[in-house]
């Protein structure tokens, strides 16, 4: 199994990149292959089972878009082909049309998923999450964080990820969170993701990486962390917004 | 009108300092609060003193800040500071509030401001440093703080032009600051302990700034601080104009080099976070006009203030209380690392809960996962007890890292973290807490100690 991680020189805030370590601990022998700003991506040349990118600054997201463009085209081909796509943070916006800051546009995304992002020069926008994953039997509950300069605006309504129970959606007027396409799942919440939802991700690691016996790392901690986060957001008693 | 306003701002605020010693309340902030509630322009418009020195960045500011104000104490001099209130706007107007009489006239020549880097939009404006030193710019709340380049382009978009800067040249964050400024840099020749490559799980800057191939480092510290360059466009590390280099652990001792010669200092601590403390102190020193003679002999007579590192012997055991902020990923990696590398044996207390955070909504614990715990996986660190609200989420999180269930202890309640403690043969016991676990971690300590009286041992 490859899983081909893009720019984790830049793309590595907020603790993203755990979920790559924490893959590779449930899934021995997993290659995993950085590729940096200046290679020619893996999904160039074949079709990695995983490809993931991770939170990065602002100026990390116009290096990213600039380095990406050029393969744009192959991008498309592989999220229409099905390849898998983990996308967490704002690296989520590197895939839409256009990123604006304070009603100024800073720079065109790839223009692959039909969003905007548009953020504040200095305003964080702090929130928990919690909603829920349709598995198509019964729904996952996803946990996380949300900490951001800005949100996404465009019709998702037959594209998100998560449904959104408290919490924010793609921005604070909508439920729905994330964007998926076909095996692209992107999503604004930040951090170690995998490891906060192991529900979620023995269903990805069987349902999208296709391995049968999925085993997830250190179950029983994660399990127990996860039980009591989902208790903790549920309450209507602990904030979600601040 | 605006003056009438500020004087009663000025007075009122004055007077609350009043009324909270009668009715017996802490709140070093509160002057601050009522002096911008009544006159928000109260910082523009209080007199300031002749001089003001400003110390930013993410780590080292408070303790840099302590040791100077000892530092001009030495010198029979007091100066205006915010030690007793917070960095923000608000407790830098407590500071202005007391610092001048009631008809508004300064009472020091002098000030010296702690300044939250994330605030520098509410107070340059209106306090403009004629020195500022910026220790470093590394990760801190990801709440608030977002990354240090964010806080890097905020600063460089409210500094001052007449602010002369003292930064640290190993730190190409915050040596890039408002680069048309006037500017020192100050920095660490190399240490034995130094690597080429980054061991630490977050280095912001991997990438060089001018044309984004991958950096090297001749020296690399932690994380992102070393000396950079890069193979293929030239671009390197400032040349600093306070180097450090020898550093004399035996002797607690390092050598600056500046452009007249080469000097030796006194280290306050073993630890690479306070070598940089004292040359960036140094380099302040220097640059407002004191000598090396008057410096070595005012860091011949301070210490490193108690409350973020504190040893105390009972019988065979050592607590060490060490401040660990919080959400703060590189400050616990630094004391992690720290500790780490301390001999003898030893049982650890992680409390670094945000305790303010889980009274309201409950703490985002993404800094863990950028936060070195692989550095507690050795074989002298015997026990580390997990507790209070976040206790399972350290739990996976030193799962990931490596440490088996052998060395990892549960339990629910801070204060009965003593329960779990196995007491080792001639061990440290370390607490690291946060900056809102002050007494809790007092608390714990006072416990722990009498644990270990009760097992028969003498203090």
């Amino acid at each position: 199994m490859k899983i081909e991680v893009l720019f984790p020189e830049i793309c590595n805030l907020y603790g993203d990149l755990a979920n790559i370590t924490y893959l590779s601990r449930c899934i021995p022998g997993a290659e995993i292959v950085n590729t940096s700003l200046k290679d020619e991506p893996l999904f160039v040349k074949e079709r990695p089972d995983l490809i993931y990118m991770g939170t990065t600054t602002e100026r990390g997201q116009v290096l990213a878009i600039e380095t990406l463009s050029k393969y744009k085209d192959n991008i498309k081909d592989c999220i229409d082909s099905g390849v898998n796509f983990l996308i967490t943070g704002n690296a989520i916006e590197i895939f839409a049309n256009e990123i604006i800051e304070e009603e100024i546009k800073v720079c065109d995304g790839l223009g692959i998923i039909d969003f905007s992002a548009k953020r504040k020069a200095r305003k964080r926008f702090n929130s928990l999450y919690i909603g829920d994953f349709n598995a198509g039997t019964e729904p996952i509950k996803i946990v996380g964080f949300k900490s951001v300069f800005g949100y996404g605006y465009g019709d998702i309504t037959d594209k998100y990820l998560f449904m959104t129970d408290r919490g924010v959606g793609l921005n604070p007027e909508v439920k729905e969170e994330g964007i998926r396409v076909n095996n692209f799942f992107g999503t604004y919440i930040i951090g170690p993701l995998l490891i906060l939802n192991p529900p979620f991700t023995k269903w990805f690691m069987r349902e999208i990486l296709k391995i049968e016996d999925a085993n997830l790392a250190y179950e029983e901690a994660a399990m127990d962390a996860y039980q009591t986060r989902v208790k903790e957001y549920s309450d209507s008693n602990t904030g979600v917004v601040y | 009108m605006s003056k009438v306003r500020f004087f009663i701002a000025l007075w009122a605020a004055k007077l609350s300092v009043i009324a909270l010693k009668i009715t017996r309340h802490n709140g070093t902030n509160f002057p601050g609060v009522v002096a911008l509630k009544l006159c928000p322009d109260f910082l523009k418009i209080v007199k300031k003193p002749k001089k003001i020195i400003g110390v930013t960045g993410t780590n080292g500011k408070t303790t840099i800040c302590n040791l100077a104000i000892d530092m001009f104490s030495t010198r029979g001099k007091s100066v205006l500071n915010n030690s007793l209130g917070s960095n923000i706007n608000t407790g830098i107007a407590s500071a202005f509030a007391l610092g001048v009489g009631i008809f508004g006239k300064p009472k020091y020549d002098t000030a010296l401001l702690e300044i939250d880097e994330r605030s520098a939009p509410l107070i340059f404006p209106n306090i403009k440093p004629d020195v500022l030193l910026i220790n470093n710019l590394t990760r801190d709340s990801i709440m608030r703080n977002g990354h240090p380049e964010y806080i890097g382009r905020i600063l460089t978009e409210e500094m001052q032009e007449k602010t002369k800067l003292i930064l640290n040249g190993d730190d190409l964050i915050a040596s890039s600051i408002a680069p048309s400024n006037e500017r020192k840099y100050f920095g660490i020749e190399s240490l034995d302990t130094d690597v080429e490559e980054c061991i630490n799980l977050v280095n912001d800057l991997r990438i060089c700034p001018k044309c984004s191939s991958i950096l090297k480092y001749k020296h690399l510290r932690y994380h992102h601080i070393g000396k950079a360059y890069c193979e293929n466009c030239g671009f390197e590390s400032p040349k600093c104009d306070y180097e450090g280099k020898n550093v004399d652990l035996e002797n607690m001792t390092v050598d600056i080099a500046e452009s007249d010669g080469v000097y030796s200092y006194r280290l306050l601590n073993d630890s690479v976070f306070n070598i940089y403390n004292v040359v960036a102190i140094v380099a302040l020193f220097r640059e407002l006009g004191y000598t090396h003679e008057e410096i070595e002999d005012m860091l011949e007579k301070i210490e490193i203030v108690k409350s973020r590192f504190d040893v105390k012997e009972v019988g065979e055991h050592r607590i060490i209380k060490q401040m660990a902020k919080d959400k703060n990923s590189l400050g616990n990696s630094r004391a992690f690392d720290y500790i780490a590398g301390r001999p003898r044996d030893k049982e650890l207390v992680l409390m670094m809960n945000s305790l303010g955070d889980s009274k309201h909504w409950s703490e985002n614990i993404c800094w863990l996962y950028d936060a070195d715990f692989e550095f507690l996986n050795r074989d002298n660190i015997k026990n580390i007890v997990v507790t209070g609200p976040r206790a399972k989420d350290y739990y996976l999180r030193l799962k990931l890292a490596g440490i088996e269930d052998d060395r990892i202890s549960f339990v629910e309640r801070e204060i009965d973290s003593y329960k779990a403690l196995k007491f080792y043969e001639k061990s440290d016991i370390y607490i690291l807490y946060g900056t809102d676990s002050i007494t809790l971690c007092n608390n714990v300590a006072n416990n722990i100690e009498k644990a270990i009286l009760e097992r028969g041992e003498t203090a």
